[in-house]
């Protein structure tokens, strides 16, 4: 995948002169409305979710970009992995990813749900993508604030390139 | 099925399953829930959802790199973990720690407190249903994380402490930023307490819930402020004290009632200790060493030695040596340091050798989630939330 920023930027649409219309294609529209309005899962397991809930407070406001945390997995597009996955909890979490409605992201945030981390042991699963399709990984432990914000921004950059329910990202 | 007459009315019990994905369960508890209607008959706790062998880790590491572990286990609060097993491992050496490195851990445990104690503040109201106050509590809490990450480099996983004092010295940035913090912090704690100290629902849902007396909540073995509520004065601190708290003046707060309400009064007072103890450490802090002579190296061997190489000369001839010290002593050790919850406790068997043979965890919140079911009992479910907060549950230490 190439790198997103130093790619030249067409544009999305092109209005009509002399009209209030414009021509943009219908993926466009869908993209842009998916990416921007995300609704992760309330889903916290362990210490990631403590920098997750300081990324949705007052301080660093996740609102601003449209992420709204979501109780239920049926009104939420993205599950955030944040924490520690053991096995016990692995088939919970493969439950309340197949309740979400598609299309549905899966975020891996720390190194404990991206690789295992330091806690290779009997208990741990090590990386998260051993049983989700896992389509941003956010490493740091845990990461800050900001590193998770680039997730979401990579995450958005990445829906707004789906070109069919099924695209060639995922 | 039967059709129920006159005074034969009743209803079915219902087996609710609240977790592990429940926004309020903190984590990934899971309680399962016997309930009459909308009251709880009984309840079981689940735990191990976040179980990641810490204790069986630590057994393949030594002490000093046992360090990151303990940052995991309560990770609100992960600057007295470390404390607490660098204290261990300190008794378990006898190191002497200088007298400067324990000040400057007596401030960063308490800034670390104020920060756990906010964060539950923040949780708990937001359960209940005030979420005002949990944009408020982070405003604080993000200025304490952004003092650590001055000084630390981290924000939550902090690894500062080491065995034998501190990582390195505080810096005068660091200084001046608890200084403005704890001149600002009371009238910060006067505007949470505005928010929900007389709130009519706040004090709808928390008086009377929860309610355990002291005698009990000893046989239950809690701890912290959740025993501190039923009006025990217990707190290891005052009981046994650790780092500089034997030289500084601070009162435990106590509750009267042990319901939900009184344990929120006692960690709101807690924070204003807190704020006491910080400033008579900085007013007092002596200069000095930071770490002590004796302190294992960062890289001690699996051994446990420490090796001396020198040379010598004699008769004309340059001789060199290898001698190798034993460092740490067999034996078995129990140590308790007061971290947010409650007590926490270290038991470290040694081995002779540079990894511990074992490491039990006294995790507070193990204990605490085992008197859940005694609190629920005949609450609505909707008081469960509030128990649930009022114990202060991380379950990264209950199923380390």
């Amino acid at each position: 995948m190439s790198n997103t920023i130093f790619e030249s930027k067409k544009p999305d649409f092109s209005p009509i002169k002399g009209t209030s219309a414009l021509i943009t294609t219908i993926d466009k529209v869908v993209n842009w409305g998916r990416a921007g309005s995300l609704w992760p899962m309330t889903f916290g397991l362990a210490c990631c979710a403590i920098e997750m809930m300081a990324a949705g407070a007052a301080h660093y406001d996740l609102d601003r970009f449209g992420v709204l945390f979501r109780a239920s997995p049926r009104q939420a597009d993205l599950i955030i992995i944040a924490g520690t996955v053991t096995y016990k909890m692995a088939p919970v979490i493969r439950r309340v990813y197949d309740q979400m409605p598609e299309p549905r992201y899966v975020m891996a945030v720390g190194s404990c749900a991206c690789s295992g981390g330091i806690f290779n042991t009997y208990s741990t699963v090590q990386g998260v993508d051993t049983f989700l399709p896992v389509d941003v990984y956010i490493p740091g432990c845990p990461p800050r604030p900001e590193a998770f914000f680039d997730g979401i921004f990579r995450l958005q950059e990445k829906i707004k390139k789906e070109e069919f329910r099924w695209s060639r990202w995922r | 099925m039967e059709i129920a007459q006159g005074n034969d009315l009743y209803t079915e019990e219902l087996t609710l399953n609240m977790g592990p994905q429940h926004p309020a369960t903190h984590g990934v508890l899971r309680l399962v829930l016997r309930v009459d209607g909308e009251v709880v008959k009984d309840c079981i706790p689940h735990v191990g959802y976040l179980h990641r062998g810490v204790e069986k880790l630590s057994e393949f590491r030594s002490y000093p790199s046992v360090m990151p572990l303990t940052d995991r286990l309560d990770y609100i609060s992960s600057m007295i973990n470390n404390i607490g097993y660098c204290i261990a491992v300190e008794r378990l050496m006898s190191i002497e720690v200088p007298m400067r490195a324990k000040y400057i851990r007596t401030v960063l445990a308490e800034l670390t407190r104020i920060s756990s104690h906010l964060l539950w503040l923040a949780t708990h109201a937001l359960d209940i249903g005030a979420m005002t106050v949990f944009l408020y509590c982070f405003r604080e809490r993000e200025y304490v994380l952004g003092l650590f990450e001055e000084l630390i480099g981290a924000r939550l996983t902090v690894s500062y402490p080491r065995i034998g004092g501190v990582r390195c010295d505080i810096t005068e940035g660091f200084l001046e930023g608890v200084k403005s913090f704890i001149r600002d912090f009371p009238r910060h704690i006067r505007e949470y307490e505005t928010l929900i100290d007389q709130n009519r629902i706040w004090l709808q849902r928390t008086k009377g819930i929860g309610v355990i007396s002291g005698e009990e909540a000893l046989r239950w073995g809690l701890t912290g402020p959740t025993l501190r509520g039923s009006g025990v004065n217990y707190d290891v601190r005052k009981k046994a004290p650790y780092d500089a708290y034997d030289e500084i003046d601070f009162d435990v707060p106590i509750g009267k009632n042990g319901d939900v309400y009184d344990r929120y009064r006692c960690r709101m007072e807690e924070l204003r200790q807190s704020v006491r103890i910080i400033e008579q450490c900085l007013d007092n802090m002596p200069q000095g060493d930071i770490l002590a002579e004796e302190a294992p190296e960062l890289d001690m061997n699996p051994k446990g030695h420490r090796v001396l190489e020198g040379e010598f000369s004699r008769w004309g001839a340059s001789i060199a040596f290898t001698n190798e010290y034993a460092t740490v002593p067999k034996g078995e050790l129990y140590s308790a340091v007061e971290a947010p919850k409650g007590e926490l406790g270290f038991y470290i068997v040694s081995d002779g050798t540079g990894r511990p043979y074992r490491l039990r965890l006294r995790a507070p919140s193990f204990v605490h989630a085992s008197a859940i079911p005694r609190l629920c009992k005949g609450h609505m479910i909707a008081d469960v939330i509030a128990v649930i907060g009022t114990i202060d549950i991380v379950m990264g230490e209950c199923d380390r």
